[in-house]
């Protein structure tokens, strides 16, 4: 069973998912940062591989990638840091919960499509995140490969997303349902309570999935609200930003978890 | 009259498949908070854009407000020169100065159409951003560009251009600050206002429906062309179709309507800045591999990694790390003949037409005409070139030049 399927059969409510980019705010940060989030209560780690041009990204995440890529991280630097962090030496260093890859087709085209679910598959890490790979493609092409190497997929749906195509994506998706708070960018500050009844309206359609809510989700008030109508959800920009002038990535995310989930 | 129905499994030269294809490139790579729009544009653009009502506005528009049909040319001393027989399309008689227009006032009047309150656009040079601004000036609906903040430094007079027109520009200051990034932060924008906004798009660039939308506005300068000629030479069909190629806008236009006439040879020219191996390039076909760059795939300036880089010409229309699907699919059939230009050859081409014929080109059409160094051209040969746009713009770039030819001599 996926890591993922099998923490949502343990934990149905308030599921913490929270973004990091590989390679930031060093290099060699990347376990490290892993680690802070796993020990500080994070459910799943969704990890962002940079990206030159993140377009459904915000300024903050955007900022991070290019660190991230100034520093020199790429995809074949990022496999190398996670080999073996499942099972390391140390065994409290050890990667336990459900990590997701999140990026943009470009790259892992390059990279080589099958090879990258091939060796994302091998670490192993649970699932892929690619918000340009629409389903269109997924369908003809990219979604066999993903299945091929037991890759959880997880598809977007906004407020703008017809009921019957929630149902498809629901369909299409395994592990969870990202449910995009608004029709926005990440980072954005939009009034939280308008997003109360699309929620609403995803909890009635009883679908298959869970559902994390993302984007906009940036203290412990936009956190419970989520977690109102949906089984947890998914920080990305808030967590960045502490990061950002961060001495300590531990302390830093120690404090940022903490004034989250306590 | 174009078939507004039929799409073609694998797509054709001129018309993507049911999906955005051509061939191997296109596609809709975007995100699903873009997905509504893309997907009422898709399903309503051929529909309107031939609509008898449209058309009558976008008509009476390009005739009385651009001021088409914008005439062919005979370049006699040119021809003379290369000893043939050059037609220039001068498309650097429309208004606003550049093929740019086309594309805006139709997607403007299409967006009414769609109920949009708000017009966004990117720009490189600031040519498309003017036009897009002067259209929604001459409708009275609110505009916003997107510009690199490094563009709006080197294109002052765009800018103020822009602003007068009541635009307001907005600088892109992630990455490397210049169209691509512009592109991004219209992108963004948009997701970020998905109901109440258009998004015109300056190229045929680009998810699906946008470099077919684009490129059908766009395809007057060619249906043009084959009558003009038709009248001037008892031929439609030239023997050579000449353009330069950023995104590929004004090629998509000039190609169009011979791209099922074999016997027309399609020659687009790419920038290759400082040279093709110098690293200072903007020619894709060249540089380029397969990849996904602002929501379709084709080919894509891109590192080994992936990441996409900056690439460099003294233009900025041909600034660009990407090139329309279409064109992607012309260059992989060999349809399309791809050459390139660097800086310099298109500043002395530049130089040649305004004193052999009393234009001043665009830099980015000057590209255009240094094709005819490398063709092997023969007197029976009949060439059309896309003057995509005048040089005003880039006066500064070519006082420059002259004072580096003065300093040396």
């Amino acid at each position: 069973m996926s890591l993922i399927k099998n923490l949502f059969q343990h934990k149905q409510h308030n599921i913490l998912n929270v973004y990091c980019t590989a390679g930031y705010p060093h290099l060699n940060s990347t376990l490290e940062v892993m680690r802070a989030l796993q020990n500080n209560g994070a459910d799943i780690i969704e990890l962002g591989m940079p990206y030159s041009d993140p377009l459904a990204d915000g300024p903050t995440i955007q900022a991070s990638n290019s660190v991230a890529l100034h520093n020199g991280m790429t995809i074949e630097k990022m496999f190398e840091q996670l080999q073996d962090f499942r099972n390391t030496p140390a065994e409290q260093d050890a990667i336990r919960i459900p990590v997701l890859l999140m990026g943009y087709m470009n790259p892992i085209l390059q990279y080589g499509f099958e090879k990258f679910c091939r060796q994302a598959a091998e670490l192993p890490v649970d699932g892929l995140i690619l918000p340009d790979l629409p389903e269109y493609e997924f369908e003809t092409i990219y979604g066999d490969i993903i299945k091929r190497y037991g890759l959880d997929f997880v598809f977007l749906v906004t407020p703008e997303t017809s009921e019957e195509r929630v149902r498809k994506l629901d369909a299409l998706s395994t592990g969870f349902l990202y449910a995009v708070s608004s029709s926005s960018i990440t980072g954005s500050d939009k009034d939280f309570s308008a997003v109360e009844s699309y929620l609403q309206r995803l909890q009635n359609m009883q679908l298959t999935n869970p559902i994390l809510v993302g984007f906009g989700i940036k203290d412990k008030q936009t956190f419970q609200s989520a977690c109102k109508y949906a089984n947890g959800a998914i920080i990305g920009t808030a967590y960045i930003k502490a990061l950002e002038d961060a001495e300590d990535v531990n302390i830093a995310t120690k404090k940022f978890l903490g004034s989250i989930l306590q | 009259m174009i078939n507004i129905t039929s799409f073609n499994q694998k797509g054709t030269y001129k018309q993507p498949n049911i999906f955005g294809y051509y061939g191997d490139f296109g596609g809709a790579y975007i995100p699903e908070m873009l997905h509504r729009n893309v997907e009422e544009l898709k399903s309503r653009y051929l529909e309107i854009m031939y609509e008898p009502g449209f058309q009558q506005e976008f008509q009476a528009l390009l005739k009385d407000y651009v001021g088409r049909p914008t005439p062919l040319f005979l370049a006699e001393r040119l021809s003379k020169k290369y000893n043939t027989t050059i037609y220039l399309k001068r498309e650097d008689l429309n208004h606003t100065g550049a093929h740019k227009i086309n594309n805006a006032i139709g997607q403007v009047l299409l967006a009414q159409r769609l109920g949009k309150k708000r017009i966004i656009a990117e720009t490189g040079a600031g040519q498309h951003g003017v036009a897009t601004a002067t259209v929604c000036a001459l409708k009275g609906i609110e505009c916003v560009v997107y510009m690199g903040e490094v563009d709006i430094e080197r294109q002052a007079p765009n800018v103020a251009r822009m602003k007068m027109l009541g635009a307001k520009v907005v600088p892109a200051t992630s990455g490397s600050k210049t169209l691509k990034d512009a592109t991004n932060e219209a992108i963004r924008a948009w997701i970020n206002d998905p109901l109440e906004t258009h998004y015109v798009i300056g190229s045929v660039v680009g998810p699906h429906p946008y470099p077919d939308m684009v490129a059908r506005f766009q395809s007057v300068i060619s249906e043009e062309v084959r009558w003009q000629l038709k009248e001037k030479t008892g031929s439609e069909l030239p023997t050579h179709v000449i353009a330069c190629v950023g995104g590929g806008s004004n090629a998509a236009g000039a190609f169009y309507h011979f791209l099922d006439d074999d016997n027309v040879q399609i020659i687009a020219v790419e920038a290759a800045g400082h040279g093709i191996n110098s690293g200072m390039s903007a020619a894709t076909t060249q540089l380029g591999k397969p990849g996904v760059l602002h929501g379709s795939k084709s080919l894509v300036m891109q590192t080994a990694d992936g990441q996409v880089v900056e690439p460099h010409s003294i233009s900025a229309g041909l600034d660009y790390p990407g090139i329309g699907p279409m064109h992607a699919h012309l260059y992989a059939t060999g349809r399309g003949k791809f050459l390139s230009a660097t800086d310099n050859e298109s500043l002395a081409a530049a130089f040649q037409l305004t004193r052999l014929e009393g234009i001043i080109p665009a830099l980015e059409s000057a590209h255009a005409l240094c094709a005819l160094d490398q063709l092997k051209l023969s007197p029976r040969d009949v060439i059309v070139v896309c003057l995509s746009g005048r040089g005003d713009k880039d006066l500064s770039t070519y006082m420059k030049a002259m004072e580096n030819v003065a300093s040396q001599s």
